[in-house]
């Protein structure tokens, strides 16, 4: 017999859904002006979770009005009170952990796994970490008195919800800024139980508006002329409109963007820690990871070897209800997503690469798509160079430590890379030439709130995380 | 099953002076202990319930070498291990037997009487355990001794000293001549001693040593030391199994000894086996896990997913 773990699902209990929520201005919830809504389902099982307002042009001018009053005050409490509140706000994320990690699973589709052990954790370690700034700004080596830039505009994406929030919102708050946050489209629900956490810790109205909507509502934010600054996490595509759409304005922008993260394997690696670190840097949130290590990058040498303990290692992921403690791979976190993967996964085989997966059911329903690996790939193939946003890995090889540097470095992204090799030495010195925000040696996509975080080209600009977090966020 | 053969397997080149030796153990991957660590860790958070659990806690009992080495060790004493070994609960005869009982050379036949027809095997340390500072012509007739005795398994401590000494072909030869001394009576297991080692390096090395020299079993420690089994360890003693049946076709097993005491420790570690080195090993044939307080929480959790209540310490015998 062999040894099947019986489903270990958490409650859905332990977190209430109301049937619908509307807009978080000024400390209130409120109806769309034009009494739009739209649904939000949990990709798992495409069952509608609730009903949101939809904001629009006119919502986001309230929404920023309540900044703006909120701002006088706000920025003038001294850090120490402001701080307060951004401890109270990150003990209250830390009580309800439990109860965000199964409402985030729900509306996202990542597994429960990965929601209560890393973006929770990580999502209240954000709030401690500004909360401990918010009286310190003097001293963050950007003069005596910073002042804030006023009312922060920040548009979030759908792949770490109410983590990209934490490092949205806390920064802004710390350096005492004030905030009208748009989640994204698909995953609402945290943004909005955060409103409630806002409210359950005092902070004064305005300091924070949440507005749920598309991209509309996010076009309108940027483009409102009483926002001071913009900070966008999201596709290279958008983050071009919205430089456009600043350029020539005074207002500040930081942009995260996509990536196409190289992680590269030497001769000399860690085997074992080396393909945790590769299943670990593409198949985490199912590649939906703008830093994701989604090129691999083998030394010749070792391929053959590699490529059998990745095969080996794919095959016991398990893939399937999110909710499920003992699941490593959840659902894609839309249909039009999951559209976009099966469309550049099918190009790379029509392009010639090799694809495998390992033998695997997917759900019925839901949007899923299983762990995918494709081999023979060269710098030509489209899914070396265009992000694909899901479980797929490209995997390339190289000769030399420079052949691994050019290859690397030939991308229109640089956001990430990964070196994987037991000589110190050689990890200082690729690490130096690889033109990427985040260089991770013998480990992949580890976050910390005190290490700085952005990316260079086609990946944006401005540093989330870290004191360069802060500089986002002050009159520097 | 497929039996060790220590000269027949693809490897048996590397052995042939201790400089080709060293070269392949010093080549063999790095271990990143961070990496090893995390890994370890995050197997520990499979979440194992109801059938998965009965299943593993069935399999975990059939799985220990019911253990005493104390000086203290009476024959009246291993008699009652050896009557815990083939009826672990006597309230519940469907429990399995243990794997083995596992005591010192001079007590295997009082152990093969009271185990006799329940197919529950004898272990025995023999080669100086723990320490392992004897001649090697006192290890083999320790050796000898344990086995004529009716021993079906030996326990060998390696020469930590030579290893740590770079002597790796001594301590290769030692192995052979143990293996030897074994005939086909008996299993081997070597025990490292991982916490003498100190780094995950040397355990990878000491595992592919052991396994060339003919072992079929790589065991963690003698439970007399500081740092016994652990799951960074056994996992990484897992990885090489696997990878040493993947180059020669030789299946070796694991037996992690000494601070597992509890059965939720036991679950993560069957995990370990399950997600490394694959179902092949969930076999008492190829997995043991070398304690004397284990089975007690074992059996007690049994108790409690039989009956749904947790009845007590009072409610299994002391051995």
């Amino acid at each position: 017999m062999a040894f099947e773990y019986a489903p270990a699902p958490e409650s859905r209990a332990i977190v209430d859904i109301a049937p619908s929520y509307g807009l978080f201005i000024d400390g209130e919830f409120a109806e769309a002006a034009d009494g739009k809504v739209f649904k939000t389902v949990s990709p798992s099982t495409e069952e509608v979770l609730s009903e949101v307002a939809q904001a629009g042009a006119e919502d986001v001018d309230r929404a920023v009005k309540a900044a703006r009053r909120a701002f006088e005050k706000w920025s003038a409490l001294p850090g120490s009170e402001r701080a307060k509140y951004l401890f109270r706000i990150a003990r209250i994320i830390q009580e309800r952990s439990r109860e965000l990690a199964v409402l985030e699973t729900l509306d996202n589709g990542k597994p429960i796994r990965e929601t209560r052990d890393a973006d929770l954790p990580l999502v209240a370690a954000h709030f401690f970490y500004y909360a401990g700034w918010a009286d310190k700004l003097d001293h963050a080596g950007f003069g005596a008195d910073p002042r804030p830039l006023g009312v922060a505009g920040q548009v979030i994406p759908w792949n770490f919800p109410l983590l990209m929030l934490a490092w949205k919102i806390a920064p802004a708050l710390a350096t005492g800024n004030t905030v009208v946050l748009k989640p994204a489209e698909t995953t609402p629900l945290s943004a909005l139980f955060f409103a409630d956490i806002c409210r359950q810790a005092g902070l004064p109205k305005g300091v924070v508006n949440i507005l749920p909507g598309y991209g509309d509502a996010g076009a309108a934010l940027v483009a409102h002329p009483d926002v001071n600054k913009v900070a966008f996490t999201g596709s290279t595509a958008v983050g071009k409109e919205i430089a456009r759409t600043v350029a020539g304005t005074r207002k500040k922008l930081t942009l995260e963007l996509g990536g196409k993260g190289a992680n590269i394997v030497f001769d000399d690696a860690p085997i074992d820690q080396a393909v945790e670190g590769i299943v670990n840097g593409i198949f985490f949130n199912q590649g939906q990871v703008c830093c994701a290590g989604s090129r691999l990058l083998v030394q010749e040498s070792i391929q053959d070897e590699l490529l059998d303990s990745l095969k080996r290692r794919l095959s016991t992921l398990r893939l399937g209800d999110p909710l499920d403690k003992n699941t490593d791979i959840g659902a894609i976190n839309s249909a039009e997503q999951l559209a976009r993967i099966t469309a550049l996964a099918e190009q790379g085989e029509a392009e010639g690469a090799e694809r495998w997966s390992p033998a695997c059911a997917l759900p019925e329903s839901g949007y899923w798509f299983a762990p995918t690996l494709f081999t023979n790939v060269t710098q030509a193939h489209t899914i070396a160079r265009d992000e694909i946003f899901g479980p797929v890995l490209s995997v390339l090889t190289f000769r030399t430590p420079d052949e691994a540097v050019a290859k690397a470095n030939n991308t229109q992204y640089g956001l990430s890379a990964g070196i994987w090799t037991e000589k110190g030495s050689r990890i200082l010195a690729v690490a130096n030439k690889l033109r990427a925000g985040v260089v991770w040696s013998n480990t992949f996509n580890k976050f910390d709130p005190t290490s700085p975080f952005g990316g260079y080209k086609e990946s944006g600009f401005g540093r989330e995380g870290g004191r360069h977090g802060l500089e986002a966020y002050l009159d520097v | 099953m497929p039996t060790t053969a220590p000269t027949a397997h693809a490897l048996s080149d590397v052995t042939a002076s201790d400089s080709t030796l060293r070269r392949f153990l010093h080549g063999l991957p790095g271990v990143d202990a961070v990496g090893l660590e995390a890994r370890a860790a995050s197997l520990g958070t499979r979440s194992i319930k109801t059938t998965a659990k009965a299943y593993a806690i069935d399999l975990a009992i059939s799985m220990v070498d019911l253990t005493t080495l104390e000086g203290a060790d009476t024959p009246g004493k291993v008699r009652a291990l050896g009557a815990k070994a083939v009826h672990p609960d006597p309230t519940d005869r469907t429990t399995p037997t243990t794997a083995a009982v596992c005591v010192y050379p001079d007590m295997v036949a009082v152990a093969k009487e009271a185990v006799a027809g329940s197919g529950v095997k004898v272990a025995s340390v023999a080669t100086a355990f723990p320490a392992g500072r004897a001649a090697l012509d006192v290890k083999l007739a320790d050796v000898r001794d344990a086995v004529a005795a009716g021993a079906d398994e030996i326990d060998m401590v390696i020469d930590r000293g030579a290893f740590l000494a770079g002597r790796y072909l001594k301590v290769y030869d030692e192995i052979v001549a143990v293996k030897e001394a074994c005939g086909d009576s008996a299993r081997l297991k070597v025990i490292f001693e991982t916490g003498e080692l100190s780094t995950y390096d040397n355990i990878r090395r000491a595992s592919w040593l052991g396994m060339l020299a003919g072992a079929d079993f790589i065991k963690t420690s003698t439970g007399k030391v500081a740092v016994n089994a652990t799951p960074a360890n056994t996992l990484l003693m897992l990885e090489a199994v696997r990878d040493f049946r993947a180059q020669t076709g030789v299946q070796v097993g694991v037996k992690p000894a000494g601070g597992i005491r509890t059965s939720k420790d036991a679950i993560k570690f069957l995990v370990l086996v399950n997600e490394t080195a694959g179902e092949d090993w969930l076999d008492n044939h190829w997995f043991r896990f070398g304690a004397s307080s284990l089975l007690n929480d074992l059996l007690m959790q049994r108790q409690k997913l039989a009956t749904g209540r947790y009845s007590g310490p009072d409610y299994v015998t002391v051995d």
